[in-house]
């Protein structure tokens, strides 16, 4: 009944933004019935639709969980772009530096390792290594939010150009192999790629990259709420997201809670590197994230900052980018612009909510604020 | 003037109003009492269009009206006045008076002339309010008499007033009551929603009296008295006085405070050397005008020194310095702490009860378990909600209700109940009442007691006079930062208090 009863508004907004939609395809001159047709029959086709949606949903279920860990503190993560941009390069740079020969862009193997760790424990280091720099850059804005009262939002906003622009930096001038055209990194050693899931699933072929990140994405859901609902950290966080000057009262350092949600935070959207360099590109590549970071917020306010929220709207989200290309190439006059406009009206409703609820009886707002 | 017949309301489950019929003599100053959750404010804010009511009738001068918005409670001549104000602090009295009654056209606002009518008004009725300061450089008690002019600017010529005197201090209310009275002179119509008995008996003609959503009796002011009204109220006889026997007083000093100061980032000082003992099985209560250091004073005790604050001197538990331990660690001594503030400081209002239950414990036994105490422990929680459920006779008795869904004097259960089960050797308790029905009052002044005869050193703040005063063993008076005097609750007479609070003015 509960969860009934949270899934009705976010539903209500996806519904309402497919009628919007379909009523702008109908103005522009196309059938809408058959635009989503195409949009829902192509991302929910087997293999390539299903693969390709869950790839996409990929990075968005992680970047959700960031914004949503970060929310449930009381802060707005704009910054989980330049975590995970940040966390992409150490990953790179560990798979570069620990993972042995690797055949360049003109076909010579080269090696740029200063050892060849085997695959048992280069894997998890990279991945550690994607964890720790997201919670490094994410910290940063904690302490000083903690340390010096400055606001979040500014200082993320201010950190993701820090970020995307110090990694382009050293992708240009250290890690790109010479005469290169693309701004990429060399690539990382095969003993750090993560097995993609059709090694292990008949019938979904290994050139669709939905990789075990997938899997990981689904275990991170699981121990976020674990987290924030079943352990003392997570209800300390909580608390000062509900009310900081309670939380102080009850003996909680919210300045410690405000490091602690940041750097959880950042370490969930460095897990994108994961997905992204281990499991896709196999090497940092300047501008990999298709904002990734900002669509983590849509998709944590659509999913109402839960995990099971948040895996529910970042696989409409990756649907939508499956769909919006399909629809892009094979329909008349709609272009895939068609997928960002829906987008954003889901966010314009779901951000309505308050007014949703006030319709349902007048004055909704007050009663709820009575008492 | 004024009638309400046979109104229902139903919110969900919950039957607010059921065939309330209330009757407003014009001219009058008419009190609604009743505990809270008792439909007072529902019946007024149908009155006042804010709700609509599900059935009956709203009449006005005699004649059935449709009141569904505020604007036709205006049209008609009926203003509200709420618990909580609506202000816009950084403008001005006069601006947030025309606020949503503006005349004249678009881009001809006519502040001018709306402040000469304002002045007219405030000089009417003697209110005292300049039109032109903004409001956040006011005073509560000013701050209300603008929310006064804001109805009467409207030609309001009956009042609804929701709780008027939660927010002020007894010098204030003598001074509202007065306005009240000249405003009934020059034939407005009041009513009055309370639940303060002498505050009823003081200022009403009439009185309605309201329990579990339903009028429950009808009288005249002058031919009733506290203690019916109290039963009316509850349902049955209340005890109006805190019965208790002297304290042992002879028990070891628990709490020790020498020359505590706390000075604001401004330089002024909150605390000017404050220095007193608070024995166990003692209440040693402390008595003052709102806003003369006691919130630093409980605070600073439970450590929770605000920031920019700078706090010196001494605080002493049992004996041993404690002076720089932060709350958790004075919690863990046996210092409980019930905040004046239940909203700010003492409940997470979206968690539910058993969540709330632990704020202060949640990192300990028994709301943790399993590997290093990391793991929130579901039956352990629970256990520890229901018994102070229980045992505070919280209700409804349902821990996975949010907070938020309870009444007032619940929730001050919900806090005391969770304070008192860490077995206190020393609480520290604000404004236990505020806000809480008689019923509760009652209830909570009995388990103080209770936990001072088990010989805890309590350290009470209340502004209720009467309050501090029935409770206290050792009665302290603070002004401005300082305790200014010491006196016997049983003997001193509140003009003595009284002097001591003012400075003798």
């Amino acid at each position: 009944m509960k969860l009934l009863r949270e899934l009705f508004f976010p539903l209500v907004a996806v519904l309402a933004a497919f009628v919007l939609g379909g009523i702008f395809v109908w103005i522009i001159g196309d059938n809408p019935f058959e635009t989503y047709r195409l949009l829902i029959g192509s991302a929910f086709s087997w293999p390539d639709g299903i693969g390709y949606t869950l790839f996409y949903a990929t990075p968005l279920i992680f970047t959700g969980l960031a914004v949503a860990v970060a929310f449930r503190c009381g802060l707005l993560n704009i910054g989980a772009e330049g975590q995970l941009y940040v966390a992409a390069f150490a990953t790179a740079w560990v798979g570069i530096k620990f993972g042995g020969t690797v055949v360049d862009v003109f076909g010579t193997p080269v090696n740029y390792s200063w050892v060849t760790l085997p695959a048992v424990l280069l894997v998890p280091l990279a991945i550690v290594t994607a964890i720790v720099a997201g919670a490094a850059w994410g910290a940063i804005p904690g302490v000083l939010k903690a340390r010096f009262g400055s606001h979040e939002v500014i200082n993320t906003i201010m950190l993701n150009f820090i970020a995307i622009a110090l990694v382009s930096y050293f992708t240009q001038y250290h890690f790109k192999q010479a005469g290169d055209p693309i701004l990429q990194t060399v690539p990382v050693g095969a003993g750090v790629h993560l097995p993609r899931l059709g090694s292990f699933i008949p019938g979904l072929p290994t050139r669709i990259p939905l990789n075990l990140a997938f899997l990981f994405a689904l275990v991170a859901c699981v121990l976020v709420y674990i987290f924030l609902w079943r352990t003392k950290w997570g209800y300390a966080i909580r608390a000062t997201g509900a009310n900081p000057t309670a939380a102080e009262y009850g003996g909680i350092s919210t300045g410690k809670q405000i490091v602690l949600a940041m750097a959880v935070s950042g370490a969930l959207a460095g897990m994108v590197a994961v997905n992204e360099v281990l499991g896709y590109r196999y090497r940092y590549y300047d501008g990999f994230s298709a904002n990734y970071g900002f669509t983590g917020i849509a998709v944590a306010l659509l999913g109402r900052n839960h995990p099971v929220g948040v895996l529910l709207s970042a696989l409409l989200f990756g649907m939508l980018i499956r769909g919006g290309i399909f629809v892009d190439a094979f329909s008349g006059k709609v272009s895939k612009d068609l997928v960002e406009v829906l987008q954003a009206i889901v966010i314009l409703f779901v951000a309505c909510e308050a007014l949703f609820r006030g319709s349902f009886g007048r004055f909704g707002l007050l009663k709820r604020s009575k008492v | 003037m004024l009638e309400l017949r046979d109104i229902t309301k139903r919110f969900g489950n919950v039957l607010a109003n059921d065939g309330v019929s209330i009757k407003v003599r014009p001219g009058t100053i008419h009190a609604i009492v009743g505990e809270n959750g008792a439909g007072k404010s529902t019946a007024m804010r149908i009155a006042y269009g804010f709700y609509t009511a599900d059935g009956g009738d709203i009449l006005v001068d005699g004649e059935v009206r449709r009141i569904s918005t505020p604007h036709d409670a205006i049209a008609l001549g009926v203003g509200m006045v709420h618990q909580h104000f609506m202000l816009v602090e950084p403008m001005t009295v006069a601006e947030n008076i025309v606020l949503g009654a503006e005349t004249g056209g678009v881009a001809s606002l006519d502040l001018g002339k709306a402040a000469d009518e304002i002045r007219a008004l405030s000089d009417e009725f003697k209110l005292s309010v300049d039109p032109r300061a903004t409001v956040e450089s006011l005073s509560v008690g000013q701050q209300q008499r603008v929310e006064l002019l804001k109805a009467l600017y409207r030609r309001a010529r009956l009042l609804i007033l929701d709780e008027p005197t939660a927010v002020l201090t007894p010098p204030e209310v003598e001074e509202f009551f007065a306005i009240l009275r000249r405003m009934r002179e020059q034939g407005k119509t009041v009513v009055i929603i309370t639940h303060k008995l002498s505050e009823v008996l003081a200022i009403s003609d009439d009185v309605t009296v309201m329990r579990d959503g339903r009028v429950v009796g009808r009288v005249e002011t002058s031919r009733t008295n506290a203690a019916e009204l109290a039963r009316l109220m509850v349902g049955r006889d209340v005890l109006l006085r805190v019965e208790k026997t002297d304290a042992a007083g002879d028990g070891a000093a628990v709490l020790g405070v020498k020359d505590l100061t706390v000075t604001a980032r401004d330089g002024k000082r909150r605390l000017d050397g404050v220095s007193f003992e608070v024995r166990a099985g003692e209440i040693v209560g402390i008595a003052g005008v709102e806003g003369n250091g006691q919130t630093e004073l409980i605070e600073t005790l439970a450590g929770l020194t605000a920031t920019g604050h700078t706090a010196s001197g001494e605080v002493e538990f049992e004996g041993r310095a404690i002076t720089r331990l932060n709350s958790r660690a004075r919690r863990e001594l046996g210092v409980a702490h019930i905040p004046e503030d239940r909203h700010r400081r003492g409940l997470l209002l979206d968690f539910d009860l058993a969540e709330n239950s632990i704020l202060g414990d949640h990192y300990r036994k028994p709301a943790v378990s399993g590997f290093g105490n990391v793991f929130l422990n579901d039956r352990g929680i629970r256990a520890r909600a229901l018994q102070v459920i229980n045992d505070f006779d919280v209700r409804p008795p349902d821990p996975d209700l949010p907070a938020r869904s309870l009444s007032g004097g619940n929730q001050q259960k919900l806090i005391i109940g969770r304070e008192f089960e860490i077995n206190p050797k020393l609480l520290l308790v604000s404004q236990p009442t505020r806000g809480v029905d008689i019923g509760a009052i009652e209830f909570i002044h009995r388990k103080l007691v209770a936990l001072r005869d088990a010989g805890c050193a309590v350290l009470l703040v209340s502004a209720e006079l009467e309050e501090v005063t029935a409770l206290a063993d050792r009665l302290l008076i603070m002004r401005e930062g300082s305790v200014v005097g010491e006196v016997d609750p049983k003997r001193a007479t509140v003009e003595e208090i009284g002097l001591l609070m003012t400075g003798g003015k």
